[in-house]
């Protein structure tokens, strides 16, 4: 029991090789990681450096070329509703309503064995839990790129998934809605102790949220170059974590691995 | 608040009527009935900047409106001109005078009937409408669910595309001996003209349609596993509506140019026969006012179905 706990999710010898017209294309080698049950794991590095693609492969979008992902001791062989996905276009279908984009993933995910009311309750409620309720009969359209957003992870977490898989959620975001919604998603993860994987370019983001960063080496064939721990208590204050002497060591630490150890591509190729 | 939204005197007075009801009231200190004057005032100033703001904004709208109907106008007073010019050069072709007065004539009684080859525009123009309907209708039942079975199977669609491919660019009326043949009588071969004209704009849009629903709505699907017949009624036939609109759009354009000529060859009634009809009369004004109410009709058509399409259109 105790370890299917830690080793939630089970990434073990994992590669991945796209074939292209100029021969095959290898993404990733080499990836080993168990993240545990209700962890907040950030996945960081330059871009071109597969953390999509890693991504893609917990969700099941892709299949991996070489080795192995369980999820809660089964193998990933799809997609499926107990990992969620955030999209980083939040993928909204414009003919629905926020409502009716919910209510598509609750009435999946629960239609065979709860009523309509019921249905409707859960669809309410995970839109109260992103704080828009006001929205529901709204359509994608008509509200702000912040607001997508947050009906995209209302829609993940409305089939309460054993993990929540976040791609770049909020990279779209100007920055002062980006530090909201990630005030929000520190309430909301704390509030239903979600198992998350969340993909980022945001050396701040990754601090604030998780509790270890993964940090990728560039591409191609790029794996895990190192992990950073981030011993912050929770809950976490972004104005309080200003002045915390640990949070700027964890955020120097990862500066230091993408711009001392794995300078961004381009530049190494200037220099 | 919305000012020019309102009948233009109902507030003020309102609040003028509210401030002499003030005044009333007795044993005011001075001050508070110089406080009551100076508002007062503005009450009438705000008013007056009211109604100001208000003829500023009939006069903007008024010359936005001039701005849009003059260059039409116009041109449509530079045709007439040239027209007349023609029709002075060409006296086989009436002016604009002597076309109006016949169209007056023939839309005085458009659905008078005597006999089936003397009927009133009216029933022509409707004839006409009925043919392309029923083409049009039975193209859409083929076409659009043969061009999602297009855009969903590659295979298929290698198979049919070079064909349509080759049978696209072909007239519409190469067909028509076609349909003689198949059905024996002029009414279904015309039909069957319409049918063919329409079925490949429809065919190819939907199948592009279905080939261009975006990766994102497909994936969300996935991640979701909706079953196949969500994921149709939920993602792919919204999806691919937009497109399968303009097929129906280029279509039914193409459809009515088509009835007119398929008529001129196959007789009995609607509008093209009547033209082909009037041409054998000599009665040119009559052909005249045909092709403007073919046009009228078409325009119609076209932008009844830009109006369908925008309802359904879903740019975010």
């Amino acid at each position: 029991m105790e370890k299917t706990q830690d080793r939630f999710v089970q990434i073990s010898g994992v590669g991945q090789t796209f074939k292209t017209r100029k021969g095959p294309f290898v993404a990733l080698r080499e990836i080993d990681l168990d993240i545990a049950k209700g962890e907040f794991v950030a996945l960081i590095g330059h871009s071109g450096c597969g953390k999509s693609t890693l991504l893609n492969l917990i969700a099941g979008l892709t299949l991996p070329s070489t080795g192995h992902l369980i999820c809660a001791g089964r193998e990933i062989s799809g997609p499926g509703p107990e990992r969620g996905v955030v999209f980083q276009n939040h993928s909204l279908l414009p003919w629905l309503t926020c409502f009716d984009n919910v209510y598509l993933a609750v009435e999946r995910v629960f239609g065979r064995t709860e009523t309509k009311v019921q249905l409707r309750e859960r669809t309410m409620a995970a839109l109260a839990l992103v704080g828009l309720t006001h929205a529901e009969h709204k359509r994608p359209h008509e509200i702000s790129g912040g607001m997508k957003q947050r009906v995209g992870i209302a829609r993940a977490l409305s089939m309460e998934p054993k993990v929540l898989l976040m791609d770049e959620p909020f990279g779209a975001l100007d920055a002062l809605t980006r530090a909201h919604l990630q005030d929000e998603l520190i309430r909301i993860v704390a509030a239903t102790h979600s198992t998350v994987v969340m993909v980022t370019h945001d050396v701040d983001e990754a601090v604030l949220l998780a509790d270890r960063i993964v940090m990728m080496t560039n591409g191609p064939a790029a794996t895990i170059g190192a992990i950073q721990p981030v011993a912050l208590p929770r809950p976490r204050d972004r104005v309080a974590l200003a002045d915390d002497p640990a949070y700027h060591a964890c955020r120097a630490a990862v500066l230091d691995f993408l711009y001392r150890k794995q300078v961004h591509p381009a530049k190494r190729d200037a220099a | 608040m919305s000012v020019s939204a309102k009948p233009l005197d109902s507030t003020p007075t309102s609040a003028l009527a509210s401030l002499n009801a003030q005044e009333s009231h007795a044993l005011r200190p001075l001050a508070q009935d110089a406080s009551q004057e100076a508002e007062r005032r503005a009450a009438v100033r705000a008013r007056e900047a009211l109604s100001e703001n208000k003829r500023a904004a009939r006069r903007d709208a008024l010359a936005r409106l001039l701005a849009a109907i003059a260059p039409p106008l116009l041109g449509a007073l530079v045709f007439l001109i040239v027209w007349q010019l023609v029709s002075l050069q060409v006296p086989a072709i009436p002016g604009p005078a002597a076309t109006w007065a016949s169209a007056y004539e023939l839309f005085a009684h458009p659905f008078y009937s005597n006999g089936p080859n003397d009927q009133g525009i009216g029933w022509n123009v409707l004839a006409s409408l009925w043919r392309v309907a029923i083409g049009f209708g039975l193209a859409a039942l083929v076409g659009i669910p043969s061009g999602f079975i297009l855009g969903r199977f590659s295979f298929i669609n290698a198979m049919v595309s070079p064909l349509i491919s080759l049978l696209r660019p072909v007239s519409p009326l190469a067909w028509l001996p076609l349909g003689l043949l198949l059905f024996k009588h002029a009414e279904p071969a015309a039909i069957w003209a319409i049918f063919i004209c329409s079925i490949w704009p429809m065919i190819v849009n939907t199948a592009v349609g279905v080939t261009r629903v975006p990766q994102d709505y497909l994936n969300v699907a996935r991640v979701l596993a909706l079953s196949e017949w969500k994921i149709a009624t939920k993602v792919l036939f919204p999806a691919v509506l937009p497109y399968m609109l303009t097929g129906v759009r280029l279509s039914i354009g193409t459809a009515w140019l088509v009835i007119v000529a398929a008529e001129m060859l196959t007789g009995g009634t609607g509008i093209g026969f009547w033209v082909w009809d009037e041409w054998n009369n000599l009665n040119v004004a009559h052909i005249l006012v045909a092709i403007f109410v073919i046009g009228v009709v078409g325009l119609i058509l076209e932008q009844s179905l830009m109006l369908l399409a925008r309802r359904f259109s879903y740019d975010s």
